[in-house]
């Protein structure tokens, strides 16, 4: 599973590497509400940080955990369920690492910092889909006094009361609670991790801009959303991606549309497309066969056209895709579950799930961004 | 028709610019004091709707511990991971060289409720990068003056000037702030924020050892406040009644001018309805106009007044208030409504005048009013009617409302009985003249007043309203100048930061022989609501020095032995409690109270017990302030010198007597800085009053001045006279000001004082204040009687012939 990525465009890739990249880097801007703008200053440079290394061959359960040298990182978790009626659900767990300076050697040492001082900081977004509800809810807090935080083993990665535990990626649970909502999963792993790019060492610029990346895109799990009216039992697919890097933020480009999609032959697809303020919009995507090999596609093998709109949060945003990637005879339409699914955020964007049909059937979690109010 | 008609009535003001410019100033006046007051209690009070819900830190539930100890980073994690959505925060108190402690307030800007960051905080620019706030050294953010002083310490992170901070308040993340007070891992209190998760476990389950005490309501603040707005409103009243005396003036005036246009109108075949609305319409549309200019004028006035305002809020209520002014439209419009009403009472006589004017009535002015002895009684009646009101209402009602009664009746029925009392001395003069040049000076004098009264009228509100305010502030100042030389009987105050510290100064002053009176403190509630009790030692300073307001025989004994507690005013007018009742100090403890001292300047509940019934009660509370008692022959400083010299201690522990007592004065002229300057304008407004007033009347008079000149009085004899009448009639008001002022300052002190600030004042007396007021008073009678009096020098002969000569 060699990654070119090297043949893509700059710019695009390190805005692909934006989209999570800045919700990260929202963790520092969004916790202090006293400091509009203080992402710019992490945007300015890696000075001092650890960089990703091609060299650097990823160990488990060590890489489950935290990596607080480097100034970025997530776990971030996605997944597609049905009710015992059929209904679809949709649910969304994803934990930010930002660290606000590279951590002292005695910080190093101690996974980061201790006390309240300590320069790294939690951000967590939950969110929970319905075909005719959305939730979302949003925790911050800081390293160093156990308040957030990720242990690779046994590997726990939380917030608050909001938790992703387990023996490994092999088996999970995961939870999460606010005051309208709450959901609680048990997840077990039908395939093996895929490692993105050289062996998990994801290059994103001719320059040497990089992340180490892996998924696990074969959960498989069962539990209960909390719902107003009402507990519901559920189960499904679920998705999860690591990264953590120490690139510097790129430019916003207009907003990216993003998909993974597990289809009904047990292949699965991430994709994405950029959207410019000036040239075509940019694509990308990662194959990955139902044995878990993954062939990576630079820009233009995957395309992806706006089919439907929706208004949703004083936007207009396209909530029906056409999603064809011809190297796989995949050509399919997605369709989102629920097209109101808006997290309404410190940082606010469009994420659910969405229903696959065409050449494949199957379902999947679509986030976009950069959607501005009409 | 109607066209030429409003063309006739219009031409009016385009001949006289002045009179049209003399009505809209009196509008816009009257409608810019009235609406600065209305923007800055709107804006206060939608301060407090905004923090309703989230109402600074006293807006949220707290968690904390019964006795005041603190609370570990342990708990607030384990609270946090059982899904209780709580926020930390540090209380204490800094050391800054180069003045007194500062309060530091340390909290966990990730977790905590923006609506309990101080107001300000949020407009930080973006020049603050997230690890400057979060790591070390951090940031500090304070109110201007103190980022200032704090700037210069060294030791101290960079420091952040926001408006809306109090003046000994600094705000900083709570890593930073239990670093700079030297408590690692320890919390004062938790928050709770008012949305919590779904499923998470009673709070005795995870901690059982704290209590949860219920947020103060914002009903409190605007209750608490409710007496601060209610003082503003009355200035704004009393501003926008001198400022009608003005447009009364003025479009009484129009009026009489116009009455050859108006009976010529009529003549010609104009109706009265028609005339009738087109007038209203006249008047509408220089409300509108002139309340335009007035909201703008306000609303720069209240933009100037507002950041006092705001700190007066803060510092005396804790009140958050932002220091900023928004736009409201419900404000611009209650605004103009106010300009429309303000124009409608002034020219209501005017209408009522020309519904009863026959249609071919003699064009000739009336000289306004013709001097009927019984009007004026009439109105005299009134007014003593109103002045027994006012005096009834306390013993009727209680409460702000009673006070502010009786100050609006004392203040209206004296303007009312004014004229009367004027007529009165004027007739006694009159009696005393001889030549007959003095009387007739006497009698025009008399034949004046009608016109005049509403201006002196005007002119003895503002006099009054400027000596009872006056009086109270400096009554005010006075007594807390030498409750503060009494209650600082200490000459030097010393903060220690720990136990380490404690017992250094107990030894250093116990080896060099100089008197420790330690203090400590905790916060609790006190008969019922949140307060701080406070505990001392046994020693013959307090005795000798402090001021008890009463106090039952044997008070320090019973205190010392732990059997009775002092309480602050507030807290006795509070609960209405008196001397021997019992006060609940907390959780299962009361005692009786022994005596009752005044607290100026604070707004919470506070008592004293001895320190170590305090210590027995609250295992644990440290003792971290003493007082030290200088030497026969060493100052202050001089001690805090030698201490420095002789132990650990840092300088910054230490503030000496004259520098608390400078801080806490600033405080005070702050606290006064809005009324002060209501003040100044309403009294400015008079002046105009008056001065429209003559120029008015200078007009009318011709009638009246050209037989005098004919029989040989010369232009410039009569304009001295005139002149001088001005300020006789001023002077004459005055007189009658002062007894009303002291009458006003007294119900301040006595009435309205206990009511909004929970504390009684003594009254002082300030002769010197008067003699300049009077001064001041003349200076403006005779200013705005000189510009008449030049016009009357100046009047063409011819014009006075024409008086004989024509009808106008």
């Amino acid at each position: 599973m060699n990654v070119d990525w090297t043949t893509a465009r700059r710019a695009p890739r390190a805005a692909m590497w934006t989209r999570r990249a800045a919700l990260a880097a929202g963790a520092a801007a969004l916790a202090a509400p006293a400091l509009p703008q203080g992402f710019a200053g992490l945007g300015t440079g890696a000075d001092g940080f650890a960089l990703p290394d091609r060299a650097t061959r990823l160990t488990f359960p060590a890489d489950h955990g935290a990596h607080p040298a480097f100034r970025i990182e997530w776990w971030y978790l996605t997944a597609n369920l049905t009710g015992a009626d059929g209904r679809p659900y949709g649910l969304q767990w994803t934990l930010f690492r930002s660290a606000l300076r590279p951590p002292s050697e005695v910080e190093t040492r101690v996974g980061g910092g201790r006390g309240w001082e300590s320069p790294q900081l939690w951000l967590a977004h939950a969110g929970l889909t319905t075909p005719d509800r959305h939730f979302a809810a949003e925790r911050f807090a800081r390293g160093g006094i156990g308040q957030a935080g990720v242990v690779a083993d046994p590997f726990s990665a939380w917030i608050d009361e909001w938790e992703m535990a387990g023996d490994g990626f092999d088996r999970l649970t995961v939870g999460a609670a606010a005051p309208d909502f709450a959901y609680a999963l048990a997840l077990e792993a039908s395939g093996p991790l895929v490692f993105q790019g050289d062996r998990g060492y994801s290059v994103k610029s001719p320059e040497g801009q990089a992340s180490h990346y892996y998924s696990q895109p074969f959960l498989r799990g069962t539990g209960t959303l909390t719902l107003p009216d009402g507990p519901v039992q559920v189960s499904g697919e679920a998705w999860i991606d690591r990264e953590w890097s120490s690139a510097p933020l790129a430019e916003t480009q207009d907003g990216w549309d993003w998909i993974s999609l597990h289809l009904d032959s047990g292949e699965k697809l991430m994709g994405f497309r950029l959207r410019d303020r000036v040239g075509p919009p940019f694509t990308s995507a990662t194959h990955v066969t139902r044995d878990g090999v993954a062939t990576p596609y630079g820009n233009g093998a995957l395309t992806m056209s706006p089919r439907a709109t929706s208004q949703v949060a004083g936007r207009t945003v396209p909530t029906g895709w056409a999603v064809r990637l011809p190297a796989h005879g995949i050509d399919v339409d997605l369709d989102a579950v629920n097209p109101t699914a808006w997290m309404d955020l410190s940082i606010s964007y469009w994420e659910g799930p969405v229903r696959i049909s065409g050449s494949h059937g199957g379902r999947g979690y679509l986030e976009m961004t950069g959607y501005t109010p009409d | 028709m109607t066209r030429i008609a409003l063309g006739a009535l219009l031409s009016h003001w385009r001949r006289r610019p002045g009179q049209l410019a003399t009505l809209l100033l009196g509008l816009a006046l009257a409608t810019a004091l009235w609406s600065a007051v209305q923007a800055i209690n709107s804006e206060a009070r939608a301060s407090y709707d905004e923090a309703a819900g989230a109402l600074g830190l006293s807006g949220y539930d707290r968690l904390e511990r019964p006795g005041g100890a603190p609370l570990s980073t342990g708990e607030f994690v384990a609270l946090r991971r059982a899904g209780w959505l709580v926020s930390p925060v540090l209380e204490g108190r800094l050391r800054a060289a180069g003045g007194p402690p500062v309060a530091l307030t340390g909290l966990d800007l990730l977790s905590a409720p923006p609506g309990a960051l101080p107001p300000g905080l949020t407009a930080v620019g973006g020049d603050t990068d997230p690890a400057d706030l979060f790591t070390a050294p951090g940031t500090l953010f304070a109110a201007p003056a103190l980022a200032e002083r704090l700037a210069e310490v060294q030791g101290l992170p960079p420091v952040q000037a926001v408006a809306g901070l109090a003046a000994d308040q600094a705000v900083t993340d709570i890593g930073t702030a239990q670093r700079l007070l030297g408590r690692a891992g320890e919390i004062s209190h938790l928050l709770v924020l008012p949305a919590q998760p779904l499923g998470r476990p009673p709070l005795a389950e995870i901690a059982p050892g704290l209590t949860r005490v219920a947020a103060e309501s914002a009903g409190d603040i605007a209750q608490l406040t409710r007496s601060f707005h209610l003082n503003l409103t009355a200035f704004g009243l009393l501003s926008f009644g001198v400022g009608l005396f003005i447009s009364h003036g003025a479009i009484g005036l129009a009026f009489e001018q116009r009455r050859p246009t108006i009976r010529t109108l009529r003549a010609l075949g104009v109706p009265q309805g028609r005339l009738f609305a087109l007038l209203i319409a006249e008047t509408a549309l220089m409300a509108l106009v002139a309340g335009a200019l007035g909201l703008a004028l306000g609303y720069a006035l209240a933009g100037l007044l507002l950041p006092d305002v705001a700190a007066t809020l803060r510092g005396l209520y804790g009140a958050p208030v932002a220091g900023e002014l928004t736009l409201r439209p419900a404000w611009a419009a209650a605004g103009l409504a106010m300009a429309l009403t303000g124009a409608a009472l002034a020219s209501a006589q005017t209408f009522t005048r020309l519904s009863a004017m026959p249609l071919l009535a003699s064009a000739r002015p009336r000289a306004w009013a013709t001097v009927s002895t019984r009007a004026l009684n009439r109105q005299a009646l009134a007014g003593a009617l109103l002045l027994a009101l006012g005096l009834a209402a306390p013993s009727l009602a209680d409460g702000l409302i009673a006070g502010f009664a009786l100050l609006a009746g004392l203040l209206l029925g004296a303007a009312l009985v004014l004229p009367r009392v004027l007529a009165a001395l004027l007739a006694l003069g009159a009696r005393g003249a001889r030549t007959p040049l003095a009387q007739w000076f006497w009698a025009d004098a008399r034949q004046q007043l009608p016109g005049l009264s509403l201006a002196l009228m005007a002119l003895l509100l503002a006099l009054a309203a400027n000596i009872g305010v006056s009086t109270m502030v400096n009554s005010f100042r006075l007594t807390f100048v030498g409750w503060l030389d009494q209650r600082l009987a200490a000459d030097l105050y010393v903060d220690t930061a720990n136990a380490a510290e404690t017992e250094a100064l107990t030894v250093w002053a116990a080896t060099a022989g100089i008197d420790l009176l330690p203090r400590a403190s905790v916060e609790t509630r006190l008969d019922g609501r949140p307060g701080s009790l406070e505990g001392l030692i046994d020693h013959p300073l307090y005795r000798a020095t402090w001021p008890l307001l009463t106090s039952a025989p044997g008070a320090w004994e019973a205190l010392a032995a732990g059997d009775a507690v002092l309480v602050n005013e507030q807290l006795a007018y509070g609960g209405s409690l008196g001397l021997g009742d019992p006060v609940a100090l907390g959780e299962d403890w009361v005692l009786p109270i022994a005596g009752i001292y005044a607290d100026y300047g604070n707004p919470r509940p506070q008592a004293f017990v001895a320190l170590d019934t305090l210590t027995a009660r609250f295992p644990g509370t440290p003792v971290r302030d003493a007082g030290l008692i200088a030497p026969e022959g060493e100052t202050g400083a001089e001690l805090a010198a030698r201490l420095v010299a002789e132990t650990p201690l840092d300088r910054a522990a230490m503030i000496d007597q004259s520098a608390v007592k400078a801080l806490s004065l600033r405080v005070f002229e702050r606290t006064f800085a809005v009324t002060a300057a209501l003040n100044v304008l309403t009294l400015s407004v008079a002046a105009v009053a008056i001065l429209t007033a003559l120029l008015t009347l200078a007009g009318l008079r011709l009638p009246q001045l050209a037989p005098v000149w004919a029989i040989g009085v010369p232009r410039a004899r009569l304009a001295r006279l005139d002149l001088l009448r001005a300020l006789m009639l001023a002077a004459l008001t005055f007189a009658v000001a002062l007894p009303l002022g002291i009458v006003t300052a007294w119900a301040l002190l006595d009435v309205v004082n206990v009511e909004a600030f929970g504390w009684r004042l003594p009254m002082y007396l300030f002769p010197w204040d008067w003699v300049l007021l009077l001064a001041l008073s003349l200076v403006a009678a005779g200013l705005a009687g000189l510009w008449p009096a030049r016009r009357l020098a100046r009047t063409a002969p011819s014009t006075f012939l024409k008086v004989f000569a024509d009808e106008r």
